[in-house]
């Protein structure tokens, strides 16, 4: 599946719930159900500082295809990273960058990207674009 | 001014002149419980706001024409007001700011001018960053030394403590009134005593205390006290500096411009008087003449029952509170106001507050800018419910259903 069918297939998915907290009750699980880091890997260089929530986010190459986890202290930062795992993992590097990641605004969880929302999440997307970059040669 | 002659406290007439209360969001009933971090405005304060633009603005203390005159005027009866409420002796202690951060700095920056390497502050440990910063940065400029009062796990002052770190070189003790994250109510009368006993001045950070309490400078003896338009029902963009008036005129101006000037010519330039001096450039004239407004509403209600009103809504949330398993209150301090902040074992804080977002109802979560005091406690901030006088015992029923709903989807 490309970039944009799995964003299609999460809107999809999304568009199925009636109100808030059944997206959240969604959300919550998927962070319930992502593996955690170890925590020998969450490490400052893995850090990504928020005001409220520390995230971490580990980045690998393999076959050519990027490969992230990671992990925050809270968990509905923890289901929308497991969304945005689910899209960009085993996708190559070009891909990643090149694509739009839409679908957060269209399944109403734009809040929780924006810079001040302070959830470290913003800080992540672009450390997921740009570790993507770096393995562009 | 007497509370007897007001009209009997009515919290359903009081929540009819604010507007933002009757919204929904989200599809629900809102529930306003972040009145820690700003107020809402009653609709008098609305209409002075769309009064003064589309009838009164003008620019002040300078023109000749009706609208400047009408506009300084109403400009300095509003600063009159707020000196009568807090009972300055002077309307030329009054300073308008442009909140309390900035009226903590003009203090820092412009008393701290008066003072010399090895002079001390103390502050205390549950203070606001911005009644942190303003200090570590003087104390670097002029070779000072910061001490910090401790407090107990409850979140009260340790008195003895903090008078054993009072000395002659102790210059200026800045404490907050009340803390906006425990709750506390400090002691600041014996705060006050006791720092002038050895010659030192005291600023109270007073952002979370006039809209809960009555405030009386006089009665105090604090040297200076801060507050912020936006907490006490007026708007953003201004605040409030009460300086006496010897050491105000002792200190330097903080800033250089227009209106804080007498005579300018490049050799040397004369300063104005008091509370000018402070007052450079234009200021927010609008906000100045409805944080009047703000005090005038705040003059037709009866405070003390008001003030009673918070602090039972705060005990009813804290008892059904205690019966949460894993739940803890953060700050049981005895003499405590409206403020209920707490942690759940194992939730964090962001999620809950997520989640009652959802559900209509605002609450804040984190550090709330003391992150000092989260080192204290260990932990990385927060949930936190702060209540205002319309504020109800039914908006704590459906929280508490809300956080309970919350509490569930998250174990
Ligand atoms: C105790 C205390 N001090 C200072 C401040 C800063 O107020 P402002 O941001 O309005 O300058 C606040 C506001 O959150 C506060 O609660």
């Amino acid at each position: 599946m490309t970039i944009e069918e799995k964003q299609q297939e999460i809107i999809s998915e999304f568009s199925m719930f009636d109100d808030w907290m059944e997206k959240y009750e969604y959300i919550i699980d998927l962070g319930k159900d992502l593996p955690l880091i170890e925590n020998e890997l969450k490490t400052e260089d893995r850090l990504i500082e928020g005001c409220q929530s520390r995230v971490w986010l580990e980045s690998k190459m393999i076959d050519g295809k990027m490969n992230y986890s990671a992990d925050s202290e809270a968990i509905i930062t923890k289901g929308i990273i497991g969304l945005l795992i689910r899209v960009l993992n085993n996708e190559t590097p070009k891909s990643i960058v090149e694509n739009d990641l839409h679908f957060i605004h269209d399944i109403g969880l734009q809040e929780h990207l924006s810079p001040t929302r302070a959830n470290g999440l913003a800080g992540m997307v672009k450390r997921m674009k740009i570790d993507a970059l770096k393995n562009i040669s | 001014m007497s509370e007897s002659n007001k009209k009997p406290f009515s919290v359903r007439e009081i929540r009819e002149e604010f507007p933002a209360l009757r919204q929904q969001i989200y599809g629900k009933n809102l529930i306003y419980f972040d009145n820690g971090a700003t107020s809402q405005k009653p609709q008098m304060v609305l209409d002075a706001i769309n009064k003064f633009y589309s009838k009164e603005n003008a620019n002040i203390h300078r023109g000749v024409h009706f609208m400047s005159q009408k506009a300084t005027t109403e400009y300095e009866e509003s600063r009159k007001r707020i000196q009568k409420y807090i009972n300055a002796r002077k309307s030329e202690e009054i300073i308008f700011t442009k909140g309390t951060t900035d009226g903590i700095n003009l203090v820092a920056y412009s008393y701290g001018e008066l003072l010399q390497a090895g002079d001390e502050i103390i502050i205390s440990a549950m203070e606001h960053h911005s009644n942190i910063v303003p200090w570590q940065m003087l104390c670097i400029r002029k070779g000072l030394g910061l001490r910090i009062a401790p407090i107990n796990k409850k979140g009260e002052l340790l008195m003895e403590e903090f008078e054993k770190m009072l000395s002659k070189k102790t210059k200026l003790v800045a404490i907050t009134h009340i803390s906006n994250t425990l709750g506390t109510v400090n002691p600041i009368k014996e705060v006050i005593e006791k720092a002038h006993a050895v010659g030192a001045k005291v600023l109270i950070d007073g952002a979370q205390s006039i809209q809960h309490t009555r405030v009386d400078v006089k009665d105090l003896n604090c040297d200076f006290y801060v507050f912020s338009s936006h907490k006490v029902f007026g708007p953003t963009g201004i605040g409030v500096l009460y300086g006496k008036e010897d050491i105000l005129d002792r200190m330097p101006p903080y800033q250089g411009g227009g209106d804080m000037i007498s005579r300018v010519t490049f050799e040397r330039t004369t300063y104005n008087e008091l509370p000018f001096k402070f007052e450079a450039g234009t200021p927010h004239i609008a906000g100045g003449i409805c944080l009047g407004k703000a005090f005038e509403f705040l003059e037709s209600i009866d405070m003390s029952a008001a003030e009673k009103h918070e602090r039972d809504l705060a005990k009813y949330a804290e008892d059904i509170l205690d019966t949460f398993e894993g739940l803890h209150i953060i700050g049981e301090a005895k003499n405590k106001t409206s403020v209920v902040s707490f942690t759940v074992d194992g939730l964090h804080p962001f999620d809950i507050g997520t989640l009652l977002d959802k559900q209509g109802i605002a609450v804040r979560t984190g550090h709330h800018c003391t992150q000092p005091l989260m080192d204290f406690y260990k932990i990385p901030g927060t949930v936190r419910a702060s209540f205002a006088f319309y504020n109800t015992r039914q908006e704590i029923d459906t929280f508490v259903a809300a956080l309970e709903k919350s509490i569930s989807m998250l174990k």
